[in-house]
């Protein structure tokens, strides 16, 4: 089947279209809703496959990033999120959704336990936003998103990425497969903690993580602006090496479209 | 009622990121120096304690955080000190924080219930002043308060203080009537200084208004046998002000009667569009919010530059933001409203070293903020309004001379794609409001923020500029109202007109708006306010930010309200537009203002200015070079060559998935003068974007100064793949003392350079904004007086479109062994120079422009990038080919070795060769195997092969068989960033 994916909108996310733009070039059908019109009732959540917080400065991250618009669902439509849950649908979480669904307490460590913070997403360590291109290696095979994917070239942008949580959830973490995608140099080594090859400060080198159930992931990285060849910072290089050679640039970047891809395959293969 | 007053104080179970940079900024060498931060939440509303508690629960991340219910900090410390805002300036954080409590209860506590502050808990051996110098180096007093407790203190009263800034307004409003009858000095002051305040005794802040202006409105009252109300004559002087009407360049000036802007810019658009013909790419030039352009069938594109000089020097924070969000507002209120795909800066400051305190008072009383601050203020502020807003910010530049000590100039730009037709079938460039149409205000509230914007800006800054000219910005307010405008309202045809309320807030948007249907009615009541007591003259001109005016049908009405109230927008009825010729406006049922719109718009009387020559710099320094390592060193180092990284990373770029050439250019990372976006992910089509300005060139020819600006405008774009066929170009000229015969003869001729090179070039100007007195005057250290001027300074913003991005090019060197050439004659133009500069020097020779052969050049360029003949190519600019070529290199990490005996010149000496700064210049590097085709394509061009590119780091100049400069790139890379590097 052809999943359906529901992309929140509203009180200042901003990466909506090219999220959505991401998950359609993947084969999903889209819908931008603005989370009032689910308040309302006017769209229902239970009518998608696929649930994307996407990135942006929802509250202009006012009493911590991704807070405000956390407590706004968790007031109004958080049986209907627990209930998507539990059809073992998908949640994908990017930047300021990653920040949301950690509030949210989207990061389970076992069932029954969503809603129960295991982590946070604080200030970088220069305590400033920044934004440049970072190299991920990839680290659960049980996430559903991350098939196939080894290293991938990706930009940040926020101020508030800096990955942590408690030493013994951290174990836990890795020892569940959660730890999804950490920091790491071009040649694919740790980045161990240090800047640049670490933007933020983050423990362990994290960018990603997902629930016990690998169907629930967030990262602070912004897949959704790496899917094309030329949006690389690198695109005029690799563009000039390739022509010496005789060869053209593949439009995608494959790896990193991987991540929408998995997402509209896994209704492909178990769903149908 | 009141209700209780609660402090809920979240404190970080670790040490935080502010709290740690802050502790690496003031350890000094005498004091020992810790501190913790905790987060302030001050509530007052009758609520239960349980309720509190809930509140507190849902404000706080308990991974990392605890929270204190009305109690003090337990830890020991030296000093706590608190920092909140002043009563009335916005607080987002408060505004956000009543809403989460509004939806936790689903109750609504209501407006000034909730009050942020932040409380630094700091160990060390500071005494009180240390902590008061603190408090200062870290708030603006503008718009923050701080308050101090030592530690026994604190312990003695339990805490700080439970106290909340509210405002306090006399709830009386009224209007009263101003006495035009009077002689002509009473009358200049009145205009100067602005209405006495009938209560307070005091003037109430700059009208502006000059006294043949002051004396058209008192004839106008005399005939119409009545005395003007206060609130008449404020919004006659924002309708009338420089910054509205511009004055200085619809004026006569000598001979020129129509005024410089009909003779130079408009007439040279319109002489470009008749030229081009069917080629002709403009849709919408200077009518509207920004300027617009054909993209391609489907889309347009607009762009708008704007400044935001005089707010930023004095809240650098705040003005930044407000600059930033405000010129969004005018790609939002382009047409129907346009999408913001790009923002764009430019920022010229005094250097951020130089520490020696300005006073607008006497006596060492209001100093100016220093350089440093305001770059870091205004750095912070585009950073916080950009990102927030959900914008790329791929483009922009800073210039540092000691001219723009007293008045930064902050430029911002906004790029916008429209439909350009809508589903309604209508072109969406064109708006009307219609009689009947209701006029609607929407976003955010009006407060007494901003009050003289436009008039304040219109004159110096001095002692008396007001506080309130302050605006505090909100972005995500603005993004809500932005998002429900672009992305639903328009498409659905909810309204017929849309502006934005900037300058003069609603007296000039309504007023505006009414002009396309012939009058308006408005009833002040029922503009929503930030807190009661606003005097009717303060809502109709307060600029209060993130608000868009719209005219709305009748039977549209309601479905917008409703749309606006799903997306969280506030909305209210104000009133109707109709054909009445009449601009009235009542409060509370009470007529308390009624000016004929003729008399509005075009009462103001033309004026009638001269010019007298302005004495040029002519004479040429004698210069002689013995270290060449030493100086390229210095050059490529210094304040307008140096990486500008910091800046560039911290603004989003790459939001909107929409960059192709971006900010920092190579693995180097190499600032980079011209950015491309895509901005329809269906079409490889393009938007080439960059700026251009040279200040220091006009103390020697203004024309110059003007020329080379466009040229570079337009060939930084060129570079990078840009069709000098479909681009277009903004002006912002940002003057000094234009009451100045001498300033106004430097303007004229650059304007008239405006025109001549527009029409050369074929690149009409579709948008443009000037700021005409960025002047200083106050007082230095010792109570002399002083005045500083900005160098005139004229900004060219080029805009053009490309059919595929992937035929573009960087600078970056990218292979080895390529061979590098220059493209065009190296003259002996070292005038204004960054040569000339690092040896304290002007000089007299500027470049010249010769626009018909660069124009030739700028076509084959084109034609060249779009074949991908070119594995990269630069602009040769600011600093000549050598500091070109040294950032090539770096962009690239390769190394380089080049022969300046091959550079073609007019017989030059090494130096200049170097150096110059002639313009219509390249560096680009070629693939071996097409040597013949491209030297072949350069029949009739001047170029000439100097060097290759090599492996390594190796950068070796030569002149001849004798070497001049032997280093390595990763040196210059070092140079290159270091200046900037703790920023």
């Amino acid at each position: 089947m052809i999943p359906k994916v529901i992309i929140m909108s509203g009180y200042g996310i901003n990466c909506e279209t090219e999220s959505a733009h991401a998950f359609e070039k993947a084969g999903a059908k889209c819908e931008i809703v603005h989370i009032n019109d689910l308040i309302s009732k006017k769209k229902r959540l239970l009518n998608y496959d696929i649930m994307m917080f996407p990135g942006g400065f929802s509250y202009g991250d006012d009493t911590g990033s991704g807070n405000a618009f956390a407590n706004k669902l968790k007031n109004n439509l958080w049986d209907d999120l627990l209930e998507f849950i539990n059809s073992k649908k998908l949640i994908l979480g990017v930047c300021n959704g990653f920040q949301i669904m950690t509030n949210l307490g989207l990061f389970a460590l076992e069932e029954n336990t969503y809603g129960q913070r295991i982590n946070a997403m604080q200030p970088n360590n220069s305590n400033r936003y920044e934004c440049r291109w970072v190299h991920l290696k990839s680290k659960s095979e049980k996430c559903v998103f991350t098939r196939g994917i080894d290293k991938i070239h990706i930009p940040i942008a926020h101020g508030e990425g800096r990955f942590y949580c408690k030493q013994e959830t951290f174990k836990k973490l890795k020892n569940n497969n959660q730890i999804v995608f950490t920091y790491c140099d071009e040649s694919g080594l740790d980045a161990k903690g240090i800047y640049p090859n670490n933007p933020n400060g983050s423990m362990s080198d994290v960018a990603a993580i997902c629930d016990f159930s690998g169907r629930i992931m967030g990262m602070m990285p912004h897949p959704e602006r790496s899917i094309y060849s030329i949006s690389a910072p690198d695109f005029q290089l690799k563009k000039e090496i390739a022509k010496r050679k005789g060869e053209v640039l593949p439009e995608m970047m494959e790896k990193v479209f991987l991540i929408f891809k998995n997402a509209v395959d896994y209704f492909k293969e178990e769903q149908v | 009622m009141q209700g209780e007053i609660f402090r809920i104080e979240i404190d970080s179970k670790e040490t935080s990121s502010e709290a740690k940079v802050l502790e690496k900024k003031f350890k000094g060498k005498e004091h020992s120096f810790a501190l913790e931060i905790s987060k302030v939440y001050t509530i007052q509303h009758s609520f239960f304690k349980e309720q509190i508690e809930k509140i507190a629960k849902v404000l706080h991340n308990p991974v990392v955080e605890t929270f204190r219910l009305n109690s003090p900090f337990s830890k020991k410390f030296d000093w706590a000190l608190e920092l909140g805002f002043l009563p009335g300036v916005t607080d987002n954080v408060a505004n956000t924080t009543a809403d989460i409590i509004d939806d936790l209860f689903k109750t609504e506590i209501g407006r000034n219930k909730v009050f942020t502050s932040k409380v630094l808990f700091i160990t060390g051996n500071l005494k009180r002043e240390d902590v008061e110098f603190i408090a200062r180096e870290l708030i603006n007093t503008l718009i923050k308060r701080f308050h101090i407790k030592s530690y026994e203190q604190y312990l003695q009263d339990k805490g700080m203080d439970y106290k909340v800034p509210k405002v306090a307004l006399e709830q009386s409003a009224d209007v009263t009537f101003v006495d035009l009858d009077v002689d002509n000095k009473e009358l200049a002051t009145l205009g100067k200084q602005g209405i006495i305040d009938p209560k307070t005794g005091l003037r109430r802040g700059p009208l502006a208004l000059d006294l043949d202006y002051m004396n058209t409105i008192k004839d106008y009252y005399k005939n119409l046998g009545r005395k003007p109300t206060d609130i008449e004559i404020e919004s006659i002087a924002q309708t009338w002000s420089e910054h509205c009407k511009h004055t200085i360049f619809a004026a006569q000036l000598d001979d020129i009667e129509e005024g410089i802007f009909s003779r130079y810019i408009k007439a040279a658009t319109i002489k470009v569009r008749q030229e081009l013909g069917k080629k002709d790419f403009c849709i919408s030039v200077f009518k509207d919010n920004s300027g617009g352009i054909i993209f391609d069938d489907k889309f347009m594109i607009s762009h708008k530059v704007e400044t935001h000089n005089s707010p930023s020097a004095l809240d650098p924070f705040g003005g930044a933001i407000t600059g930033i969000v405000g010129v969004n507002r005018d790609t939002i209120g382009f047409g129907q409203g346009a999408l913001p795909i790009t923002n764009v800066y430019g920022f010229c400051f005094g250097r951020p070293e130089d520490k020696t305190v300005l006073y607008r008072g006497k006596n060492k009383t209001n100093p100016a903020i220093l350089p440093k601050r305001i770059l870091e203020g205004v750095v912070h502020g585009v950073n916080v309004g950009g990102n927030c807003s959900g914008i790329p910010t791929p483009n922009g530049f800073v210039y540092f001379d000691d001219s723009y000590k007293g008045k930064p100039l902050i430029f911002v730009g906004t790029i916008g794609l429209m439909p350009r037709i809508l589903p309604n079938k209508k072109l969406s460039h064109e708006k009307n409001a219609l009689p009947g149409d209701n006029i609607v205000v929407i976003g955010g509230r009006v407060g007494k923020d901003g009050i003289h914007g436009a008039t304040f800006s219109s004159e110096a800054l001095d002692e008396g500029s007001p506080a309130t000219a302050v605006q505090i910005g909100d972005p995500i307010t603005q993004k809500k109202l932005s998002d429900s405008l672009v992305k639903e309202a328009r498409d659905k045809e909810l309204y017929n007109s849309i502006t934005d309320n900037g300058a003069g807030g609603l007296s000039c948007s309504v007023a505006e708006m009414a002009k396309e249907c012939g009058g308006f009615i408005v009833d002040l009541e029922k503009v929503p306010l930030k807190y009661p007591g606003l005097q009717p003259w303060e809502i109709w001109i307060s600029e209060s930010q993130e608000r868009m005016t719209l005219a709305v049908p009748d039977g549209k009405l309601a479905a917008f309200m409703e749309l606006m109230s799903d997306r969280g927008v506030e909305s209210a009825v104000i009133g109707k537009f109709n054909n009445s010729n009449k601009a009235i406006v009542c409060f509370e049922e009470k007529e308390i203002f009624n000016i004929d719109m003729d008399f509005l718009h075009d009462g103001l009387p033309q004026r009638k200015l001269v010019t007298k020559p302005y004495n040029y710099i002519k004479e040429e320094p004698k210069i002689s070079v013995d270290n060449h390592q030493a100086l390229f060193e210095k050059i490529l180092g210094n304040h307008n060559n140096c990486s500008f990284e910091f800046i560039s990373k911290q603004y989003d770029h790459e939001v909107q998935n929409n960059s192709v050439i971006k900010p920092l250019i190579g693995k180097g990372r190499v600032n980079g003068n011209a950015s491309v976006i895509k901005p329809v992910f269906e079409s490889k089509k393009g938007v080439v974007i960059s700026q251009s300005l040279y200040p220091r060139l006009s103390e020697i020819s203004c024309y110059d100064m003007a020329a080379c600006a466009i040229d570079t405008a337009i060939r930084n774009c060129v570079a990078v793949g840009g069709d000098i066929n479909h681009l277009a170009l903004l002006d912002n000229f940002c003057w000094c003392s234009s009451d100045n015969p001498e300033r106004l003869s430097q303007l004229k001729d650059s304007a008239k350079a405006c025109y001549d090179y527009a029409v050369s070039y074929k690149t009409p100007f579709i948008s443009g904004k000037d700021s005409m007195f960025n002047d200083f005057k106050g007082f230095d250290e010792n109570d002399n007086k002083i005045k500083i001027s900005v160098l005139p300074t004229l900004l060219i913003s080029s805009i053009g479109i490309i059919d595929d991005v992937n035929q573009t090019t960087s600078m970056d060197l990218k292979i080895p062994e390529d061979l590098i050439y220059v493209i065009g004659q190296t003259k002996d133009e070292c005038g204004g120079s960054e040569f000339y500069y690092a040896h304290g020097k002007i000089g007299g020779k500027t470049p010249k422009v010769d626009a018909k052969n660069a124009r030739k050049l700028y076509e084959k360029m084109h034609f060249l990038n779009k074949k991908e003949l070119f594995s990269s190519c630069a602009s040769v600019g600011q600093g000549g080919i050598l500091i070109t070529l040294a950032k090539m290199a770096i962009a690239g990490s390769l190394g380089a070795k080049i022969d300046v005996q091959k550079i073609p010149n007019d017989n030059l000496p090494i130096e200049k060769i170097l150096y110059s700064e002639s313009q219509s210049r390249f560096i680009v590097t070629i693939d071996p195997e097409n040597e013949k085709s491209f030297e072949k394509e350069m029949n009739g061009f001047v170029a000439a092969r100097i060097g290759v590119v090599k492996e390594g780091t190796g950068f070796v100049i030569n002149n001849g068989d004798e070497n001049i400069i032997d280093t390595n790139v990763k040196h210059l890379e070092r140079i290159y960033k270091e200046r900037f590097e703790d920023y």
